[in-house]
């Protein structure tokens, strides 16, 4: 069972502000029916337009969605546009005491129908992160879920995320078929502007012998384990110099992110070999 | 608050005479049954008896069962021990629909190079034979699938799959995970087809940590477990003979009991399906039409998520648990209602029922008055489904 706080149970008991208002200036709405949870978001300012002087929700969702919905409208109701727009999904969490952090997605589905609502009522570009919404910002990366990696460099941005399981929770992310989860950590290492770790195993200096030997093992013990577990397969086709030729079998030949599995390849081969080495994908038929 | 507790294909009460069988087996008659004294001689005795009991409600002999810790240990090992026995086989068939303790396993399987067929199911649960007919071959090892589902009770035909194994394996072995199935369907192991079946002891009465494999006479193993010579070499480890003991008395019972699940209990889910369905529109039995449990009952209502009446439930002392993806800290539904292509819309809120014998026609009548109200209520706080409302 999860533990939510007295809080959360409180407004997942009592929710606040539960409902339509007919007449809203700003709607926003995120999730669907598919994901498993969706949030509509009605807004009703002032004659100034600029103070937010009612807000209602309709949830689909568990607990946590439906008391981060509650605790969001309590939050927003008497600030004005920009104030709202300022609350963080941590802001949300915070309100309730707390989330359990696999529940995070809740509070970030808050803030976005919030950040949708308003955008939408301005007439600037609603940014979604591609639950069939007309724009979209950048390209889709969990295609389970729809989500751009827009949408996760904000999230893990603002929330600091330092891992994958992180970014599936707060976003969920990853957290269906677990494909896009090299893409996902790829953003996260370009997002921190990390280096990536050091790998312990990379050997100070190599022949060339040694050096093809080990592109070997790692391929046969570290990749290819990764790929057969989702249907794939690769074949070390040839090795010229710090050029490593393979070719994609099964699932991974045809498959539309074998871009990103030969970047994940190469990664590999750069942590456990060389940090020069370059992988190109061939036809080796 | 008293607990209503529908949630036994979860974990069940242990039966007080079950309890009270196990009692002196921790204080007082602690011995180990492999000692050469007669303290732990007369707890060899009990061992033997219980073991003798599992035995009688599969009909099977006494030899013919082997302790485990568990019914995930005992899938495992019935796994793990057809892939030993032939190492050159390289295929393992099962169900999209199993449990983790089988499907997890093979999906491991298929890192290491192994041919894993995941047979599906139709909308209603049902598998096709005429799949596993086709995929059975020389070079499968094991053929593993459930007898009755844990989520929807759906019952699989398993006398007609163990004939198909035999008849097209060239000796592949066949694996029930039997687990929700034992105490409730009349099993006969000498007019079976079954090699290896699981059983669990939680999920009849019996305490937790204790499961048990029934391992037909003649068929080849290898153990998991290495080391002590316990359970005749099939299984090292010291025996926990309290739970064995509880084991063999809840087994005993639920032969006992065999008549009331599918009389008594089984009228009181019928009786909680028909009004529920009568009470509260869009709402659809899993697997309605097919063969299922006696005690089980899996109802998908639309536009509303599974953990948010779980908790409302919970607030009005009424234990049950759903398919939804929220309440397992995963983000999809369960793996059965998507292999049985439950709309999405009704897969997120789909919750079971799974009674006992301990449960009463009172308590039935708590979820019928309970339960519309709850639907009602997060439905008029959900986006979607608003014309239902009305």
């Amino acid at each position: 069972m999860w533990d939510y706080t007295d809080k959360v149970k409180e407004h997942f008991m009592n929710p606040r502000n539960v409902g339509e208002i007919v007449d809203a200036d700003a709607i926003g709405e995120v999730g669907s029916l598919a994901c498993g949870d969706a949030l509509k978001l009605y807004l009703k300012l002032d004659d100034n337009k600029e103070l937010i002087v009612d807000a209602k929700f309709q949830t689909f969702g568990c607990g946590s969605a439906i008391a981060s919905s509650s605790a969001l409208t309590e939050m927003i109701k008497g600030k004005t546009l920009d104030e709202a727009l300022a609350v963080t999904n941590q802001e949300i969490a915070d309100f309730l005491g707390g989330l359990p952090e696999e529940k995070m997605h809740c509070s970030v589905m808050g803030q976005e129908a919030l950040e949708a609502a308003i955008a939408k009522y301005r007439g600037a570009p609603v940014p979604t992160h591609g639950h069939g919404h007309e724009e979209q910002e950048g390209e889709i990366v969990c295609k389970c879920f729809g989500l751009t990696d827009g949408f996760l460099r904000k999230v893990i941005a603002s929330n600091k995320l330092h891992t994958a399981e992180q970014v599936t929770h707060f976003t969920k992310a990853g957290g269906a078929c677990g494909g896009c989860i090299p893409k996902i950590k790829e953003i996260i290492a370009e997002v921190l502007g990390e280096q990536k770790e050091e790998a312990p195993k990379r050997p100070e200096k190599l022949t060339n012998l040694r050096k093809m030997q080990l592109i070997q093992e790692v391929l046969e013990n570290e990749v290819r384990p990764q790929l057969w577990a989702d249907g794939g397969d690769l074949e070390l086709v040839d090795i010229a110099g710090n050029v490593v030729q393979i070719a994609f079998r099964k699932a991974c030949a045809g498959c539309a992110s074998s871009g990103y599995t030969a970047k994940f390849v190469e990664q590999k081969l750069r942590d456990m070999v060389s940090t020069d080495i370059i992988v190109e994908e061939v036809d080796g038929q | 608050m008293r607990e209503i507790y529908f949630d036994n294909n979860a974990t069940t009460k242990v039966d007080e005479a079950v309890f009270e069988e196990m009692r002196p087996y921790f204080c007082e008659l602690y011995g180990n049954p492999s000692s050469m004294h007669f303290f732990g001689g007369q707890v060899q005795k009990k061992v033997d008896e219980a073991r003798g009991r599992v035995a009688r409600l599969l009909g099977a002999e006494p030899s013919e069962i082997v302790f485990t810790a568990c019914g995930t240990e005992s899938d495992n090992a019935a796994i793990r021990s057809a892939l030993e026995v032939f190492p050159e086989r390289r295929h393992i068939i099962t169900t999209r629909v199993e449990h983790p303790a089988v499907l997890t396993q093979c999906r491991n399987l298929v890192k290491k190079g192994y041919r894993v067929t995941e047979l599906n199911v139709d909308g209603e649960g049902r598998l096709d034979l005429n799949e596993l007919r086709s995929a059975v071959d020389e070079d499968t090892a094991i053929v593993s699938v459930m007898y009755a589902n844990n989520e929807t009770g759906v019952v699989f035909p398993i006398e007609e799959i163990g004939a198909i194994v035999k008849e097209k394996g060239k000796g592949a072995l066949f694996h029930t995970d039997a687990v929700q199935a034992v105490g409730k369907i009349p099993l006969d192991m000498p007019t079976s087809t079954i090699d290896l079946l699981s059983l669990s002891g939680h999920k009849l009465h019996a305490p937790k940590g204790i499961g048990a494999l029934y391992l037909r006479k003649g068929v080849p193993f290898r153990p998991l477990l290495v080391g002590g010579h316990q359970e005749k070499n099939r299984r090292a480890g010291t025996e926990n003979t309290a739970g064995i003991i509880a084991l063999g008395k809840a087994c005993e019972l639920a032969h006992q009991h065999m008549d009331d699940e599918n009389t008594r209990v089984k009228g009181m889910r019928d009786r909680l399906e028909k009004e529920l369905l009568a009470l509260i529109p869009a709402a659809r039995i899993n697997g309605g039409e097919a063969v299922r449990l006696p005690n089980t009952l899996s109802i998908a209502f639309e536009y509303v998520e599974g953990e948010a009446i779980l908790l409302l439930l919970s607030e009005k002392g009424i234990c049950a648990s759903s398919g939804s993806a929220c309440t397992s800290g995963s983000l999809e539904p369960s793996h059965v209602l998507r292999a049985m292509g439950v709309p999405f819309t009704c897969a997120h809120g789909s919750i079971r029922f799974s009674l006992s014998r301990f449960n009463t026609d009172h308590e039935i009548d708590t979820v019928i008055a309970e339960l519309p109200p709850i639907i009602r209520r997060l439905r008029d706080i959900s986006p979607f489904g608003r014309e239902l409302l009305k």
